[in-house]
C-alpha cells in the first residue's frame, strides 16, 4: 500500500476559466462544456481554489459527526418514460450521488419548480412516484419548498434535491488513490437510461422494448464496501455523459490512464441496435442505476462476486483497468488489438447519418 | 447483429492483417485513399490503423458531406430559419457546424425553432402536422442520401404539401474524386471506394479511374473485415501491376447500381453548372438542386437567401486535408485554435471529418509507448 | 452519406406508402422501401437502411461466400487462388482476367 506522502503527482490544476459568452444547451450536458463551467465558473467563485477534484457529495463535519451532503436537479423531457418518471430520478439520483461517495442517504428535502398550466393529475403521479422511490431506498422526503412560475418558464415541472447520508464505515474513496493495475467494475449494462429518452421524445420514431434504469445503488455499494472496502478507491454514476465522461473525469483527478475492453462492456441488445441506427456510442449515453468502481486487484474478484450476489447486480463485470498510459485519457481496446481514444462529448451526443 | 457481427470476427480479422503484412512488400510505401468520410469514422473507430504495418498509410479523402460545405451555404440555410414561422429541420450531423453567427444549435438556443430528424420523411411528416409554419429541410449528403429526398418531395408533390422546403446540398462524389486525381500535389497510389454511395451509383463508374488513370480501386463496406479485406484486394492488384474496378462489397452493392434510386434523382433533380466545395474551391457538376418542375418546393426559389461566400481563414488548411495532402495534426491550427469545442473548419466538427476523428479518437494514443492488446 | 445498416423486414406496412416495418435487434421503425420493391420484398429479408429508406438487399449468400473466402486465408496459396474468382464482379459473365500459374 503506498504511502499517501510519496503519492502519484496530481494531474496538475490548470486554470480554467469560463469565457463563452452565453450559456448553451452543452453546458448542462454533462461533457466538456459542463465541466468548462463548473470549474471554471462556479467552483473558483464558490468554493475557492482548491486543486481537489470535484465530487458527487461532499463531507462536512457538525459537532464531531460526519456527514455527507449532496445536491442535484432533474429536468427530462418527457417528464414519464418507460421504466420509471421525474419522481424516481430525483429520489434515486441524489440516493446514488450518496451512495457513490460512500455514503447512506438518510433524508432529502425537495423543491418542485411547477410550470402554472400543469395539470394536477401529473403533478399528483410524480409526487407518487417519488414517494415510492424514497420507500424503496429507505430514505425519508424531510421537506421541501415549492414555486410556481408562468406558463412557458418550466418545462411543466424542475425538482431539485438535496440529501444528506451517512458516511460507510471503512469506505475511503480518492481518484488519487488509484494505481497503475487497479480494476474497473460496472454495476450493469450501459446506456438504457439515455436511449429510452431519446426515443420517448418521438421524434425519431423508433420503437423499441428498452427501459430506463433508474433504480438505487446503495445496496449494491454497501455489498461492495463490505466485501472489498479497503481495496475500494474510488465511485461514480456515469449519468449525463456517460461512461466516456465520468472516466475520463477520473483519469484527469488521478493523472493516470484508462484502458478498457470493448467486448467486455456489457450494452443490452436494443441499447446497441438503436445506436448503431443513430450512429451514437454507448460509452457517451446517460445511465441513471448504474455505477463505476475502481478497486485494488488483490480486491478485484471479491468485489465482483459480491456485486454478481447482490440482488440486482447479476451483471456486473469487470470492464477495463488502470494504468499508466496514456496519462489523464481513456482508451478502449478490442480483442483484435484495435485501440481508440475514448473522449468526452462536447455537449449531449447527436445522432448522425454519415 | 446479423451481417455486422461475422464482419468483425477477431479471429477473422486477425487472419486478414496477416495476409496484408505479407502481401506489403517493406520495400514499397503505399498510399492508400478512402474516399468516404464512413470509412475515415469506421477506421478510427475500430483502430484499424493498428492492424495495418507502417508502409500503408490511409489517406482521408474529401467524402464527408458535412465538411465540404462552404459557411456560406449553413448561413443561406440560417437565414431561411430566421423567417418568420420557420421550422427548420436537419440531421443531427449539421447541428453543430459553425455559421458566420453560430451553429444551428446556437440559433436554437436564441429561440430559432431547429429540430433534429433522422430522415427527410420525419421532416415531411412535421410539415404534415404544422400546417400555419413552413418547414425548410436541410438537405445534405452524397448519392446515398439524395434518393431519400428525391422520395420525399415526391411525397411532397403527390400530396399537395405546400408547407415544405428543401435547401439542397447533395454533392456527388465522382467530381470530388476527380479532383483529387487532377491535384498536383497527389500521391494516391489506390482507392478504398465509397461503399454506400455505390449502392445508388454502382461500381461501373468508377472505371476510368483505373483504365485512365491507372489506379486501383477497390468498393469497400464499413465493418473492419471489410476494410481490411479491401485492402488485401488493394495490394493483390498492386503486385499484379493491375489497375481494376473490384466490388468488395458484393452483399450490398449491385454492380450496376440502383436503376430506381438513379430514376427518382432524375426527376427531381438537375445538376448545378458548378458549385463551390469548402477548400476545394468550385466544381463543375458536382452538386445538385432541384429540378423546375419541384420549384415550389425549392428553398433556394421560395426564400432570398444571402448568398455571401464566405472564405475560411487562410491559416485554416482545411483544403489541403481534405485532399489527403496534409495530415490534420499537420494543419497549424489544429488542436490549439481548432478543436472540437471551438471548431474553425467543418473538418473537426463532423465527426466523421477528418480532423474530428483524429482528433477524438487518435491524437493522444502518440504517447502510448506500447499498448499490449 | 455513410450510415446505413442491414435491418430486418417484419412485415409490410400501409404508412408510409410502399413501407415496411424493420428491426435491428429489437429496434423498430417504419422505412420506405420504394428503392428496394422492384426487387421484390417480403418479411424475413433483410435490407441495408439510410435515414428512414431502405437503399439495397443484402445478398445472405454474397456474405457467407465472403466470410467463406477469409477464413481461407493462411491456407495454402493455391486454395486462396482458387476461391479469388469470387472476387471479380464484371459485368460480362465470366471474363476471368486473371490467369495463375
Amino acid at each position: 500500500m503506498h504511502d499517501m506522502a510519496t503519492a502519484l503527482p496530481a494531474s496538475k490544476p490548470k486554470t480554467i476559466r469560463f469565457r463563452d459568452p452565453q450559456i448553451e444547451m452543452a453546458h448542462g450536458a454533462g461533457g466538456k462544456a459542463s465541466r468548462r463551467l463548473i470549474e471554471g465558473l462556479f467552483a473558483p467563485i464558490l468554493c475557492g481554489l482548491s486543486s481537489e477534484p470535484l465530487n458527487d457529495a461532499a463531507t462536512i463535519s457538525i459537532n464531531g459527526a460526519t456527514i455527507a451532503i449532496t445536491a442535484d436537479s432533474f429536468v427530462v423531457s418527457p417528464l414519464s418514460f418507460p421504466g420509471g418518471s421525474i419522481g424516481e430520478l430525483a429520489v434515486n439520483g441524489t440516493v446514488n450521488d450518496l451512495a457513490v461517495s460512500g455514503a447512506r442517504a438518510e433524508a432529502l428535502v425537495v423543491t418542485y419548480v411547477l410550470e402554472a398550466g400543469l395539470p394536477t393529475e401529473i403533478l399528483e403521479a410524480e409526487v407518487r412516484a417519488m414517494g415510492r422511490a424514497a420507500s424503496a431506498a429507505g430514505v425519508a422526503i424531510a421537506g421541501g419548498d415549492t414555486k410556481v412560475v408562468e406558463h412557458g418558464k418550466a418545462d411543466k415541472m424542475y425538482i431539485t434535491t438535496a440529501g444528506v447520508g451517512r458516511p460507510i464505515p471503512g469506505v475511503q474513496l480518492s481518484a488519487r488513490s488509484a494505481r497503475p493495475g487497479d480494476v474497473i467494475l460496472i454495476s450493469g449494462p450501459i446506456g438504457d437510461h439515455g436511449i429510452t429518452i431519446l426515443l420517448a421524445r418521438g421524434e425519431l420514431d423508433l420503437e423499441a422494448d428498452i427501459c430506463s434504469d433508474t433504480r438505487p445503488v446503495i445496496g449494491l455499494v454497501e455489498a461492495l464496501a463490505a466485501a472489498a472496502a479497503p481495496g475500494l478507491r474510488w465511485m461514480r454514476d456515469p449519468t449525463r455523459g456517460g461512461v466516456a465522461t465520468t472516466l475520463n473525469e477520473f483519469a484527469r483527478d488521478c493523472g493516470l490512464g484508462v484502458c478498457l475492453f470493448e467486448d467486455r462492456i456489457p450494452v443490452h441488445d436494443a441499447v446497441r441496435g438503436a445506436c448503431e441506427l443513430l450512429g451514437l456510442d454507448p460509452l457517451h449515453i446517460a445511465n441513471e442505476g448504474q455505477f463505476l468502481a475502481v478497486v485494488a486487484p488483490e480486491y478485484a474478484d471479491a468485489a465482483l462476486e459480491a456485486l454478481q450476489r447482490a440482488p440486482g447486480g447479476q451483471h456486473a463485470c469487470r470492464i477495463g483497468e488502470v494504468r499508466e498510459q496514456p496519462a489523464r485519457s481513456v482508451l478502449a481496446s478490442t480483442p483484435y488489438g484495435g485501440t481508440r481514444i475514448v473522449d468526452m462529448l462536447v455537449g449531449d451526443p447527436l445522432p448522425r447519418i454519415c | 447483429m446479423k451481417f455486422t457481427d461475422e464482419f468483425r470476427d477477431t479471429e477473422l480479422i486477425l487472419r486478414t492483417s496477416d495476409e496484408i503484412r505479407r502481401l506489403a512488400d517493406p520495400k514499397r510505401h503505399y498510399r492508400m485513399m478512402e474516399v468516404c468520410g464512413g470509412h475515415t469514422h469506421a477506421i478510427y473507430r475500430f483502430g484499424l490503423n493498428d492492424l495495418l504495418p507502417p508502409n500503408i498509410e490511409l489517406v482521408h479523402g474529401p467524402g464527408c458531406p458535412v465538411c465540404v460545405l462552404p459557411m456560406g451555404r449553413i448561413d443561406d440555410g440560417l437565414a431561411i430559419a430566421a423567417e418568420k414561422d420557420v421550422i427548420f429541420t436537419a440531421f443531427g450531423d449539421m447541428m453543430r457546424v459553425p455559421g458566420t453567427h453560430g451553429s444551428p444549435l446556437e440559433h436554437k438556443a436564441r429561440g430559432a425553432d431547429v429540430r433534429i430528424v433522422y430522415s427527410p420523411a420525419d421532416a415531411l411528416k412535421i410539415a404534415r402536422a404544422n400546417p400555419s409554419r413552413h418547414v425548410m429541410f436541410f438537405a445534405i449528403g452524397f448519392e446515398t442520401t439524395a434518393p431519400s429526398t428525391a422520395l420525399t418531395l415526391m411525397r411532397a408533390k403527390a400530396e399537395g404539401i405546400r408547407n415544405f422546403s428543401v435547401f439542397c446540398n447533395h454533392v456527388t462524389i465522382i467530381p470530388a474524386i476527380r479532383a483529387i486525381l487532377d491535384s498536383p500535389d497527389m500521391r494516391i497510389d489506390a482507392f478504398i471506394g465509397p461503399g454506400h454511395v455505390s449502392t445508388v451509383i454502382g461500381c461501373r463508374v468508377y472505371e476510368w479511374i483505373a483504365r485512365n488513370e491507372g489506379k486501383p480501386i477497390v468498393v469497400s463496406g464499413f465493418e473492419p473485415l471489410d476494410v481490411l479485406q479491401s485492402v488485401v484486394m488493394i495490394l493483390r492488384q498492386m503486385e499484379r501491376g493491375e489497375a481494376k474496378v473490384e466490388n468488395q462489397y458484393r452483399r450490398v452493392v449491385p454492380w450496376e447500381g440502383n436503376r430506381a434510386a438513379l430514376k427518382v434523382m432524375a426527376d427531381v433533380f438537375t445538376l448545378r453548372s458548378y458549385f463551390e466545395w469548402r477548400g476545394m474551391g468550385f466544381i463543375s457538376q458536382s452538386a445538385l438542386a432541384l429540378s423546375d418542375s419541384y420549384a415550389d418546393w425549392d428553398a433556394e426559389r421560395l426564400f432570398n437567401v444571402p448568398g455571401i461566400r464566405v472564405t475560411d481563414p487562410k491559416a485554416a488548411q482545411c483544403g489541403e486535408v481534405l485532399k489527403g495532402v496534409l495530415k490534420p495534426q499537420q494543419c497549424k491550427l489544429f488542436g490549439s485554435e481548432c478543436t472540437p469545442e471551438n471548431p474553425v473548419g467543418a473538418l473537426m466538427v463532423s465527426s466523421e471529418g477528418a480532423c474530428a476523428a483524429y482528433y477524438q479518437y487518435e491524437h493522444r494514443k502518440s504517447q502510448l509507448v506500447s499498448i499490449p492488446a | 452519406m455513410c450510415l446505413a445498416i442491414p435491418a430486418k423486414i417484419l412485415s409490410l406496412v400501409e404508412d408510409p406508402v410502399h413501407g415496411a416495418l424493420v428491426e435491428v435487434v429489437g429496434v423498430r421503425r417504419r422505412v420506405d422501401i420504394s428503392l428496394v420493391e422492384p426487387e421484390g420484398i417480403a418479411p424475413g429479408d433483410w435490407v441495408l437502411i439510410h435515414v428512414g429508406f431502405a437503399l439495397s438487399k443484402i445478398r445472405e449468400e454474397d456474405a457467407y461466400d465472403q466470410l467463406r473466402m477469409l477464413a481461407a486465408l493462411g491456407e495454402t496459396e493455391a486454395a486462396v487462388q482458387e476461391v479469388e474468382g469470387y472476387f471479380e464482379d464484371t459485368a460480362e459473365p465470366h471474363a476471368k482476367e486473371d490467369s495463375y500459374p
